[in-house]
């Protein structure tokens, strides 16, 4: 028996490519739910109405120190029991951005955090809406102290894909899973998927560094 | 729901031991590697880089399955049970994170700290186990604290090689009693329980560390 067998694995690599594609896609629009819902997160947690920010911060460190399997399966088998059917792919989808939501939500807290508080107190001597005040002023400059974390959560998100693939979803290692099973030759798919890991976390990572020269965080 | 609370905590256990043994092996291999990232001999550095960037470049789940599924097969013929690969797995790959904490830690200590050492003569050995590793780790424990929850956390994929931890029975009890909510949410509550452990320990730890220190630290 070879090593590393170069035929079956230009057997199975259109399949890997296929599925790398929805790898991407989920990391994508579940990237997508988590920073528009670690938006609100991080406000509501800020808010100084205790209703709000009491709650809010319990659910952000709940989430934070529970895994995301665990989540995933709650999204995926007991919401079906409550009348809300999820597929596999959307309760991947969102369970992976609502995890990933509550550490971006504290991401955007030191961004805002950062803003100096003349600002703060700018918008308020100037009776500006809190919506206002948050589009206008303090978003604006919060945000560019925040954008490398958040690649690199991109990155961590990326990394935690094939979670997923234990409710069925068919993403890079759920493909090599099963080209593995039915050929008994695991070497090749799985060293191929960690590869395919690597090579775009190294380049993403690169990209998140050139990104803090460029904004002169560093 | 009363039947459902000891079989979980038989998982639990599981969890909890191999929280325990990985968290030893990733302190372990973060200091090491650290270590030998900053240290002078080429080999060894890229043999640290390379070991660092490989377990924090590709998933965790690839890692396990490599070496629960791979290794076993020719041509490395090398079969570890599923306990053996959860703890080895989750502290390489904790390990790899710990190691750019570790090394972070290092470089904060003052360089007056080294050059006091030398000037009192204190061979290399000596100087770091006795002033910079102490200062390090105290430096090292808030963002420690977290990748040791991460490792907690994480523990919950060693279900999927077959190892019956937490997450495993949780799965199981669901397909045999069909009481999802319960037991998912119950297994949630105890991994968060798990979680503030770790958080009141390393608090503990870093207040015993921190003991006889002036306040502000020395630098």
């Amino acid at each position: 028996m070879n090593l590393w067998d170069w035929n079956y694995v230009w057997q199975i690599l259109p399949d890997l490519l296929r599925a790398s594609l929805n790898t991407l896609g989920i990391t994508l629009v579940g990237f997508m739910i988590a920073i528009v819902l670690g938006l609100f997160l991080a406000i509501g947690r800020r808010s100084r109405k205790v209703w709000l920010s009491w709650p809010t911060t319990l659910l952000i460190e709940f989430i934070r120190s529970t895994p995301l399997l665990i989540q995933v399966y709650f999204l995926y088998y007991v919401l079906p029991n409550y009348g809300v059917s999820l597929t596999a792919m959307q309760a991947g989808i969102l369970g992976i951005g609502l995890h990933y939501a509550c550490y971006i939500a504290e991401v955007y807290r030191g961004g805002l955090d950062s803003v100096a508080r003349s600002q703060w107190e700018a918008v308020i001597a100037l009776n500006f809406a809190p919506w206002t005040a948050y589009r206008a002023i303090i978003l604006p400059q919060a945000i560019r102290p925040i954008l490398p974390p958040l690649g690199n959560y991109l990155i961590a998100m990326l990394k935690d894909t094939p979670v997923l693939s234990a409710i069925t979803v068919v993403e890079i290692m759920q493909q090599a899973k099963n080209a593995g099973s039915e050929s008994f030759r695991y070497l090749e798919p799985i060293t191929l998927v960690g590869l395919f890991f690597l090579a775009l976390s190294v380049a993403l990572a690169y990209l998140v560094r050139r990104l803090e020269v460029r904004l002169e965080l560093r | 729901m009363g039947e459902l609370i000891p079989l979980l905590l038989q998982g639990a256990w599981i969890t909890i031991q191999v929280t325990f043994f990985g968290s030893i092996l990733a302190v372990a291999a973060a200091i090491l590697a650290a270590l030998g990232r900053l240290s002078n001999w080429r080999p060894l550095r890229w043999f640290c880089v390379a070991y660092i960037e490989l377990f924090r470049g590709t998933s965790l789940l690839v890692q396990l399955f490599w070496l629960f599924f791979v290794l076993p097969l020719p041509p490395f013929n090398i079969e570890l049970s599923a306990y053996t690969v959860a703890i080895v797995g989750l502290g390489l790959h904790i390990g790899a994170y710990g190691a750019e904490v570790m090394r972070g830690a290092i470089s904060s200590v003052g360089k007056g700290q080294y050059e006091a050492s030398i000037a009192l003569n204190m061979p290399a050995r000596t100087r770091f186990r006795r002033i910079i590793l102490p200062q390090a780790l105290l430096a090292a424990i808030a963002p420690g604290t977290n990748l040791l929850i991460e490792l907690l956390k994480n523990t919950s994929l060693v279900s999927l090689i077959t190892l019956s931890d937490l997450s495993f029975r949780a799965r199981q009890l669901d397909q045999a009693t069909f009481q999802t909510l319960e037991i998912f949410s119950l297994a949630l509550v105890m991994y968060f329980v798990l979680a503030q452990v770790i958080n009141f320990t390393m608090r503990g730890f870093e207040r015993r560390l921190s003991r006889g220190r002036l306040r502000g630290g020395l630098s």
